[in-house]
């Protein structure tokens, strides 16, 4: 699967509940191999990222986060992180391209900085995915910025991404000409390229595989680059496909469990067994289940990779792990 | 109240607790009108919310259940092909207890578009209807959504539950909001839209005191022009003017609806799933109605994680594994013992995560629901959830096994 060497832009969204946020994360860690600089944005306000790597919440400015996952050398790149808001991004699009100083400020005092991200459709999004275009593709304008060698965006759930990323389409009607429409269709030459993948995060569920297949469905319809669907939360494997069935079927071999649990030097053992029997025909019913979930994702025609469900929660050294599983998957372009 | 809990704490945590939230009692209380359930994505709040109103209309309740999801996953676990915007009934709601089930999608556009029609005049009707500014507006802005299903609350407890008498119980799922409470903050938003100042100042640019600010005005005027193009100043122009004319009587409505939820006979039910991001978005919940002066009934943590059928520790089990490893790398009861290990660490973090909640909020009532193995497509799903619902206790623990 060394499918992406070229994708500058990763877009991860999916369900919500499902853990995109967690997955992009540890998607910018694991492309920050030695040398290269990753871009983690968030546009939803939520300061995602600065709850899950513990530190303060995030301005409107490039911050250095930490480092990647180590490569096979040992060596790691820097992953940056950036909140986006739609007020700060329409503040300096202006300063950037209009040298509105005055203007700018007159815009803000008269509201229209307010009005124009929370009321006017469209325009909040296109300025939100305007300044993500603006760290992918940086120019002359921003001097003294960091280039990228890649932008992991944490993007709105599966139900809202296509609307999303379909800036001119959303703008259509309402700016018909001028600067705005031509750099809106600018923008989407880059999303629509081989440079971007929306990637998508589902559960082993019917309703979130269900939402995954309508949004590939609509992302192909915008012509906008389907990358991978990233099926997180699976269910441990300690069992065998041959114990599973015995599990469902009630066949697993007490006599046998018991004499183990009792080698094991563990107490209790009658009503122990009867426990964790209990507890692997539940199991296994789930695993049932996933497995006609996995079916249905991989009849999808995207390349897929699984990350485990981890009892013990996300903290800073889940998020490697889980980088580290995304790595060896391919998702960085191709193992390292 | 919850008298089992055995653990003593210090702190705030010796509050007074809640205890387990008692649904049957809240859902069978004929003075409950309006059943407001609210929560991040994902968690199940289109599930509990039909599931409440099914087991509502079993036990005699006139219901009906008010949707926004686009998902229509509602619409799905219902049987119904297509939901639309008018209350359609339930096939095979068992009605001998009296009740009835209703379910209803809400079509915002279609929303937007009753109220335009019902207020305006035909011709300037048809002219806010046609104009860019409203079709994005009434389709894809994020608030409209929100007010929309507000302004479809309000309008079916006036026509149908203080008017006709077809429903007593109204069930309303909220949309998964991008911050948490869009749905009260939109009345708001989209009325101070309509007394902002650049309103004010795009309907009447050369009069009165704006006369001062004109220097300025001209000054944004020519930048958005540049930016945007002439066309958008005008299309937007037209639509401030239709809108302001027309939503004249809208702030009334909004402030009404604002105070329908404030009232007695409505509960707030925040849903939640025992994860970190869910549960930290349900305190934001809690602490915003509390605000508000809203009638919160109490908090529903969906997905719990079934509670190990022993209680054998995490660390013993995975010990005994590790021992069992050794001598058959292919043990099968070494497999068992881990997955035991991990259902044992789920569940406690799990319970550590509904302490804190319970800790910090101690007010608020709280049903633990567990996990179904599959999802819900029809009503005999939603009528085990609604047991789960009604059965619940504060705290899933071992003794009590509803399970096989």
């Amino acid at each position: 699967m060394s499918q992406r060497p070229k994708v500058r832009l990763h877009v991860v969204t999916g369900k919500g509940g499902t853990g995109k946020s967690t997955v992009a994360s540890a998607l910018a860690l694991a492309l920050a191999t030695a040398g290269r600089n990753v871009l983690l944005c968030e546009v939803e306000g939520r300061q995602g990222i600065a709850r899950m790597f513990d530190v303060d919440p995030l301005p409107y400015e490039e911050r250095r986060l930490t480092t990647g996952l180590p490569d096979a050398e040992g060596g790691r790149g820097v992953v940056h992180a950036l909140h986006i808001d739609a007020e700060s991004a329409l503040l300096e699009y202006l300063a950037m391209y209009y040298r509105l100083g005055r203007a700018g400020r007159a815009l803000d005092r008269f509201g229209v900085i307010e009005f124009a991200t929370t009321i006017a459709p469209g325009v909040r999004d296109v300025l939100l995915t305007g300044k993500v275009y603006e760290a992918v593709q940086r120019n002359s304008r921003n001097k003294g910025a960091i280039q990228y060698d890649a932008v992991v965006l944490d993007a709105p759930p599966t139900g809202r991404i296509t609307q999303f990323l379909n800036v001119s389409n959303e703008l259509a009607g309402l700016a018909k000409v001028g600067p705005i429409r031509s750099q809106s269709d600018t923008m989407m030459t880059l999303f629509r390229s081989p440079r971007t993948a929306v990637h998508l995060v589902t559960v082993l569920e019917e309703m979130p595989v269900q939402e995954t297949a309508d949004g590939i469905a609509e992302l192909r319809g915008a012509d906008l680059p389907v990358g991978s669907v990233i099926v997180n939360q699976v269910r441990p494997r300690d069992l065998s496909p041959a114990a599973l069935q015995a599990a469902r079927a009630g066949t697993l071999d007490r006599a046998a469990i018991r004499t183990d649990l009792e080698r094991a030097g563990l107490a209790g053992v009658d009503t122990l067994t009867e426990g964790l029997v209990a507890e692997a025909h539940d199991h296994a019913e789930r695993r049932a289940l996933e497995d006609s979930q996995r079916a249905v994702v991989e009849r999808l025609g995207v390349p897929t990779c699984e990350l485990p469900r981890l009892a013990g929660g996300i903290d800073l050294g889940a998020l490697y792990e889980l980088a580290g599983m995304l790595r060896e998957q391919g998702m960085t372009g191709g193992p390292r | 109240m919850s008298t089992h809990r055995s653990r003593t704490r210090v702190g705030p945590g010796t509050a007074h607790r809640a205890g387990p939230l008692d649904v049957d009692a809240l859902l069978a209380d004929r003075t409950t009108q309006i059943v407001v359930c609210c929560g991040s994505g994902g968690v199940g709040k289109t599930t509990t919310s039909a599931a409440l109103a099914l087991r509502a209309a079993e036990q005699g309740r006139k219901v009906v259940v008010l949707t926004i999801d686009p998902a229509r996953r509602l619409a799905q676990s219902m049987g119904i092909a297509e939901l639309d915007n008018t209350p359609r009934p339930v096939a095979d709601v068992d009605g001998t207890a009296g009740g009835s089930l209703d379910a209803m999608m809400l079509d915002m556009k279609r929303t937007f578009d009753e109220v335009v029609l019902s207020q305006a005049s035909p011709e300037k009707a048809e002219q806010i209807l046609a104009n860019p500014f409203y079709i994005a507006l009434s389709s894809s802005f994020a608030g409209t959504q929100e007010y929309m299903a507000m302004e479809k609350l309000g309008q079916i407890h006036r026509e149908h539950v203080q008017g006709s008498g077809d429903y007593d119980l109204i069930i309303v799922d909220t949309p998964p909001s991008r911050s948490a409470l869009d749905f009260l903050d939109a009345p708001e938003r989209l009325s101070s839209f309509l007394d902002g100042r650049f309103v004010r100042l795009m309907l009447a640019p050369a009069k009165g005191p704006a006369r001062l600010m004109t220097a300025g005005f001209s000054l944004i005027t020519n930048a958005l022009t540049k930016i945007l193009g002439a066309q958008f100043l005008k299309d937007l122009q037209t639509f401030v003017a239709a809108l302001d004319t027309v939503f004249g009587g809208f702030r009334q409505r909004a402030q009404k609806t604002y105070s329908l939820l404030q009232a007695d006979g409505t509960a707030f039910l925040v849903v939640a799933a025992p994860e970190p991001d869910a549960l930290r978005e349900a305190a934001y919940f809690v602490e915003r109605l509390s605000e508000d002066a809203m009638p919160l009934a109490g908090l529903i943590v969906n997905r719990a994680s079934a509670v190990p059928v022993s209680d054998l520790s995490a660390e013993e089990a995975v010990a005994g594994a590790e021992r069992l490893l050794v001598e058959d790398p292919d043990s099968l009861t070494a497999g068992l013992l881990r997955l035991h290990a991990d259902r044992a660490r789920l569940v406690e973090r799990e319970g550590e995560l509904r302490d804190r909640f319970a800790t910090a909020h101690p007010q608020v009532a709280t049903a633990v629901v567990p996990a179904l193995a599959g999802d819900v497509h029809d009503l005999d799903g939603l009528r085990r959830v609604g047991d789960l619902l009604g059965e619940v206790t504060t705290d899933a623990e071992p003794e009590s096994t509803q399970r096989r």
